[in-house]
């Protein structure tokens, strides 16, 4: 008897953001942190409003996959060792396991650039801003991908004692597409230009790492038995 | 009828290093196995390889009627129910929600999760964190978990450590209950007493070896 994909995969995001709820670790760490970040960084460019205007929302993003992947790192870090061993005994399809943790991922990362973005605002005051849903389009893509690739990472080097190293090498360099597209998208939106092609490259990327994330979960699960 | 578990000459390495040189296994339905043997000997490596969930480098070995290493062997992983050294649950969860999300993800009904918990006497501290819970608590949890999800092949590894004697009991009633059911149990500990006392037939395993 195993419960439906779906379910399953409701299930696990449920369990972390349970976690988070109790350990509040996005609220309390990721999020001072990542302030303090963009707090910072006006006084290494120079005081200059023009320019905290220009750089503030490539800062934004830059903070933001900085940050968010830690928070994926977070929540996949409770499927190692004997709950990963229980997991498997239980029926849970990789793919739901996969799913469940970027859904919840996603969805931390989602309310952690929200906030983000309000500080950058504050601090920045960048001249020309994209609308509301276009700001809330480009953040959802751009959590969803970050959260599937830090997934897939997370997948590819879990076990190994070097894991917080290998992790981030892997992400950074594969998150650099998802990086160039949420903010070329953002821009466009302020600047009112055509925004399909950008919305279309960031949806694209979603989509591979999706399919990519579904389809190597079960590889990768048993491949680092 | 086929056996549960049938392995052959198996053995597993980890790199270089030989963790079992040549296990054979059989268990038929309706009966219980204990493996003893010192510390280190392979018995966890050879109770993983019964759950399905290590790879063998040679010999042969079938679980539930599927060859291992076969997709057949994986999908017969939801009637395999294993407790190991380190039970499996989620700390900031209390010992009720992480039965419950064991509920949810192998469709069995929510009610059963505080029957499983009075089974075992946890009833009262059901809405305990389980990283504020002792690891005898733990081992209790993962023995409800057992309960809750009714396998047909129960895979015990140290489980009489560190419980007392009610707890204790509860294992020779979940491997009394398996049995009946149709299926088999197999116990691994260095107590060769403790198994004698729940098990059918009890073998000793030397270093990475059961003849």
């Amino acid at each position: 008897m195993t419960a439906s994909f779906w379910r399953q995969s409701v299930a696990i995001a449920s369990r972390d953001l349970m976690v988070e709820g109790r350990t509040r670790e996005v609220m309390l760490i990721a999020l001072p942190f990542g302030a303090v970040a963009l707090f910072l960084a006006p006084f290494a460019f120079g005081l200059e409003l023009a320019l905290l205007a220009t750089v503030g929302p490539p800062l934004y993003w830059v903070v933001g996959l900085l940050f968010g992947m830690q928070i994926t790192y977070r929540s996949t870090a409770t499927e190692s060792g004997p709950w990963s061993d229980l997991l498997a005994l239980l029926g849970v399809d990789p793919a739901a396991r996969f799913t469940g943790r970027a859904l919840a991922s996603a969805l931390l990362i989602t309310g952690f650039l929200g906030v983000l973005a309000a500080v950058m605002v504050g601090l920045y005051s960048p001249g020309a801003m994209p609308p509301i849903p276009g700001m809330i389009l480009t953040v959802v893509l751009f959590s969803a991908g970050l959260a599937m690739l830090g997934s897939i990472a997370s997948d590819i080097t879990i076990g190994l004692r070097t894991r917080t190293l290998l992790a981030p090498l892997l992400v950074a360099p594969l998150a650099a597409p998802l990086l160039i597209a949420a903010n070329s998208l953002w821009r466009s939106l302020a600047q009112e230009t055509g925004i399909l092609t950008w919305a279309l490259i960031l949806f694209c990327i979603d989509l591979v790492l999706a399919v990519s994330g579904v389809l190597s979960a079960r590889p990768l699960m048993e491949a680092t038995r | 009828m086929n056996p549960l578990v049938l392995l052959e000459q198996v053995a597993v390495r980890s790199g270089p290093v030989s963790i079992l040189t040549s296990v054979s296994i059989h268990l038929e339905p309706g009966t219980s196995l204990g493996i003893a043997g010192a510390n280190g000997v392979g018995k966890t490596t050879a109770l993983r390889v019964c759950a399905t969930l290590q790879r063998i480098s040679a010999g042969r070995g079938a679980v539930l009627g599927a060859d291992l290493g076969t997709a057949a062997s994986l999908a017969k992983r939801a009637r395999i129910g294993l407790s190991g050294h380190e039970p499996a649950a989620i700390g900031e969860l209390t010992l009720a929600e992480n039965l419950e999300l064991v509920a949810k993800l192998s469709d069995r009904p929510s009610a059963w999760v505080v029957e499983a918990l009075a089974k075992v006497g946890l009833d009262r501290a059901a809405d305990r964190r389980v990283d504020r819970c002792s690891h005898g608590m733990r081992r209790r949890l993962d023995l409800a978990r057992l309960l809750l999800t009714e396998p047909d092949l129960l895979l015990l590894d140290e489980a009489q450590a560190g419980l007392d004697p009610p707890a204790v009991a509860v294992i020779g009633k979940l491997v009394a209950d398996v049995k009946s059911r149709g299926g088999g149990a197999v116990l691994v500990s260095h107590d060769e007493a403790a198994l004698r006392a729940v098990c059918d037939r009890v073998v000793t395993m030397r270093v990475g070896e059961i003849p």
